[in-house]
């Protein structure tokens, strides 16, 4: 049995879901994945730099755990920009292009590749006039001031309108944030142990009826159950093990 | 240039939902039909299989099973005096491509609309005379009763394995079902779903109040069912990866789990997938369809000729077939005349969210279709003498599946990022739910589908253009029964609760529901509508239009249970009387 320190839980496997795992949940809890493997494949240096500290605005490290940037939030949003997300690849692309109304959504000309190197260029050069440093080299709460600025439209970007970007970077970080950790964010399911959902779901019959009993599962992921570290049942749904308090 | 192909009886445009049903049936009834699908073949295993069935991002975010905006969209303004831009990216509404159409990643409510639904226009009419009927509204009747669907409705339920329990068996009201239900034959295939914790507080709510609460019946099948085409529907285990997803147990009623298994195995039925129809052929008076043209994933184009075309392509295809095609007198909204792409309309949903300090949900344990409903405040089933609008919709507790993603609510006021925020979602996520409205709206003279004037698809044809906003009906109902939904939320006692009607301008960017309607109404009158209360075109009588593109308006349901009745009636009457006698049946 493995002590969790502090929250003084340990491991057990749900009785009704049948047998325990120690190896299987030991090896899976194990895997606050490491950044080994985050090879940049679009994102330049500079751009790293800029999401590694907007992300971490975004959602923070704090008391209740790492933020975006220590989710691997700016990796993710590396590789969705490589994929056919970046590219716009299941989207409408023809023109002409106008601005249209606020009801009429996405109509910019740019990819997001394209959105993103333009506007964190141009939020970079806005921060050096402002302030003399580029976005990273500023204080935390200058930072929280030039994200403000740009959700309300307020820092002039010249690319896409700045709400634009900014719901767009917003939207990513939560994508990266409680994605599956197959995507390369939501490293070591940060994301998911904060709100406690334990990601790829077990089967739920016998337990939908209990009512308000916390479910503290230790979260699966897809890379997991594909590299053997869940037990699965017969039509492959992972057999959850779970958080229980001793007290 | 087009490679012309040997004739057959039938052909099937879109197999989805609709078309696998009538493909199925008439395939077993001696006709040779050729189903054309634009979409790929897709089944349980593999494309649904764990574990990547449970992939938030890929299913939800990157729309994996949802149309491919890049080859073929739709513009969108809210009125005529815009100019309407394309939808470039998925947003209000998510339509399917693939085998099983949108029918593969539905949510699996399956309502039955309310007798009233059917005669909207007469019955409100002569409950609260002309002064209350609203401005520019187009709503009408269907031409076709509840009551003549209800062996439809009977027979899609069955079809499905839809869980639920009745409240009206023959005009007796049954405890613990909806006793506004129009009366059914008999009880639903399967039990109920079992009752979420949301639910259970929901209920008991509801009830002190003096409302009658119900299940939600739902397509996520209770136990494993078997059905009259020999399909086994696998029992719902409430993984909570229902809506948008496919279903890796095969559990969530689709023509890949109901229908496929049979129509497969029809030696008559031949499908035909990446077979994109752009055209229907018509003789040269306009009276006949002789053929369809559609283009293969080689850029090959192939007309095939056919006694009878289906159109079962989602309403946004219908329509615009039929305005590609010449089917039918488009829709002209300055002089109030034509038909195809009138009565466009969607849904009015709205809602409230209770939060809690002390109680969790675990509302990822979950099914597409779970819920406890109340009907009070749908269809014409409360007084609206006083109210100054017509229409309702119902109230459910619903436990929908939870991902963090998308469903991570927060109290109003929260700021949307930042440490705040962080800790408001670490808080809510297990400790809120929603109740939902799903909102009728009606149709109006403004709202329509036509072709539009500057954008094209992949193969250069226009786009269909949607000219849509709701009206002050629909804003008035959505506040008014909002409201309603709200007292019953402060009686189950949240520490704070979100109340958010829907009053401001349509917008196609957050996602509201895949419940487009009409564009290619039914109706008794060929002066207000494009098809017949058989679905069968009015101008070219060897066309059927099957879907909810023959919805005149749109009711406070999903719309799904009511698409499979007509289906049902339109093929009851193409079997029985139009193979027989091909011509008008109406
Ligand atoms: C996310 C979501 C949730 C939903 N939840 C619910 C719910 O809970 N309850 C409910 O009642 N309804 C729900 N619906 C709606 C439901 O899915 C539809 O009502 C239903 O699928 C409609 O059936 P259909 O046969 O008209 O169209 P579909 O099932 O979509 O089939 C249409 C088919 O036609 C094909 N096609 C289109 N154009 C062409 C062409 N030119 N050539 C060849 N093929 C073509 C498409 O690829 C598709 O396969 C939901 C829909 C979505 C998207």
């Amino acid at each position: 049995m493995d002590e969790e320190g502090s929250r003084r839980r340990f491991l057990k496997s749900v009785g009704a879901l049948s047998a325990a795992l120690p190896a299987a949940a030991a090896a899976q809890h194990a895997g606050h994945a490491s950044a080994k493997s985050e090879k940049y494949m679009f994102l330049a240096p500079a751009e790293v730099t800029f999401l590694d500290a907007a992300v971490a605005r975004l959602i923070p490290a704090d008391e209740l755990g790492p933020g975006a940037k220590e989710a691997g939030v700016t990796y993710f949003i590396d590789q969705q920009l490589f994929g056919g997300y970046g590219v716009m690849a299941k989207m409408y692309r023809q023109g002409p292009h106008a601005e249209g109304t606020p009801q009429q959504g996405y109509q910019s000309p740019l990819t997001p590749q394209e959105v993103y190197r333009a506007a964190i260029a141009e939020i970079n050069a806005g921060c050096a006039k402002q302030y003399g440093k580029s976005y990273d080299q500023l204080a935390a709460a200058q930072q929280d001031e030039v994200l403000r600025a740009l959700e309300e439209g307020k820092f002039p970007l010249e690319a896409v309108p700045a709400r634009f970007f900014f719901n767009m970077l917003l939207e990513n970080t939560i994508e990266g944030f409680f994605s599956d950790p197959i995507y390369g964010g939501n490293r070591g399911k940060i994301g998911w142990k904060l709100v406690g959902f334990p990601g790829v779901a077990a089967v739920y019959t016998h337990l939908v009826e209990k009512h308000g009993v916390p479910y503290d599962a230790l979260p699966v992921s897809i890379a997991d159950i594909l590299e053997g570290k869940a037990a699965l049942d017969e039509h492959g749904h992972p057999k959850h093990v779970l958080l229980v308090r001793k007290d | 240039m087009a490679t012309k192909l040997k004739p057959v009886d039938a052909v099937v445009v879109g197999v989805g939902l609709s078309g696998s049903i009538l493909a199925k049936e008439l395939a077993e009834a001696g006709l040779h039909v050729v189903g054309l699908e634009r979409g790929r073949w897709r089944d349980t295993d593999p494309d649904f299989a764990m574990p990547h069935a449970h992939d938030e991002l890929r299913y939800v975010k990157r729309h994996e099973l949802m149309q491919d905006l890049s080859r073929e969209t739709i513009t969108f303004r809210n009125n005529t005096n815009e100019t309407a831009l394309p939808m470039r990216s998925l947003g209000s509404f998510r339509p399917g491509e693939g085998v099983g159409g949108a029918a593969v990643h539905w949510g699996g409510l399956t309502w039955r609309f309310l007798p009233w639904d059917f005669e909207t226009r007469s019955r409100t009419l002569a409950r609260y005379g002309s002064d209350h009927w609203p401005a520019e509204c187009t709503s009408q009747d269907w031409g076709v009763t509840y009551d003549e669907l209800e062996p439809h409705f009977d027979r899609f339920e069955y079809l499905y394995g839809v869980s639920g329990k009745a409240g009206n068996i023959k005009g007796k009201i049954i405890p613990g079902g909806n006793p506004y239900e129009g009366p059914r034959a008999r009880e639903y295939p399967n039990p109920a779903l079992k009752t979420a914790y949301a639910g259970a507080l929901f209920k008991e709510a509801a009830e002190k109040l003096g409302y009658k609460p119900f299940p939600t019946p739902s397509a996520a099948n209770s136990q494993p069912y078997t059905n009259e085409y020999g399909a086994t529907i696998n029992g719902c285990v409430y993984c909570g990866y229902c809506q948008f997803f496919g279903c890796e147990m095969g559990a969530k009623a689709s023509p890949q789990t109901a229908v496929l298994p049979n129509l497969m195995k029809q030696s008559r039925f031949e499908l035909r997938t990446r077979a994109n129809v752009v055209k229907v052929n018509l003789d040269s008076a306009k009276k006949r369809a002789v053929s369809v043209t559609y283009i293969d994933s080689r850029g090959r184009e192939f007309e095939q000729p056919a006694d009878l075309v289906l159109l079962t392509s989602y309403v946004f295809n219908n329509v615009r077939l039929m305005l590609l095609s010449g089917i039918g007198k488009p829709y002209d909204p300055a002089a109030n005349s034509g038909v195809v792409g009138r009565n466009y309309a969607y849904q009015t949903p709205s809602g409230v969210t209770l939060f809690f300090e002390d109680k969790v949900f675990n509302q990822f344990m979950a099914a597409g279709g779970l819920g406890m409903t109340i009907d009070e405040f749908n269809g014409d089933n409360f007084d609206h003498a006083w109210l100054g609008f017509i229409g309702g919709g119902f109230f459910q507790a619903a436990t929908s599946g939870s991902r963090p993603i998308e469903v991570r609510p927060v109290p109003r006021g929260t700021p949307r990022w930042g440490a705040e925020w962080k800790h408001a979602v670490a808080k809510y996520f297990n400790r809120s739910f929603p109740i939902t409205i799903q909102g009728a709206c009606q149709s109006y003279r403004t709202n329509y589908l036509d072709l539009d004037p500057a954008y094209r698809d992949a193969y250069g044809l226009p786009l269909l253009r949607m000219t849509f906003d709701r009206h002050e009906n629909e804003h008035k109902m959505s506040v008014w029964i909002t409201n309603k939904a709200a007292e019953i939320g402060k009686a189950i006692g949240p520490s704070k609760m979100t109340v958010s009607p829907r009053t401001e301008k349509y917008t196609i960017v957050p996602y509201q529901s895949t419940h487009n309607t009409g564009g290619a109404a039914m109706g008794a009158e060929p002066a207000t509508s494009a098809v017949n209360k058989y679905l069968q075109s009015w101008d070219v009588p060897n066309v059927f239009v099957v879907g909810a593109s023959a919805f005149p308006q749109n009711g406070g349901y999903n719309p799904t249970g009511t698409v499979g009745a007509l289906t049902f009636h339109a093929l009851q009457a193409i079997k029985t009387r139009y193979v027989k006698r091909p011509g008008p049946l109406a």
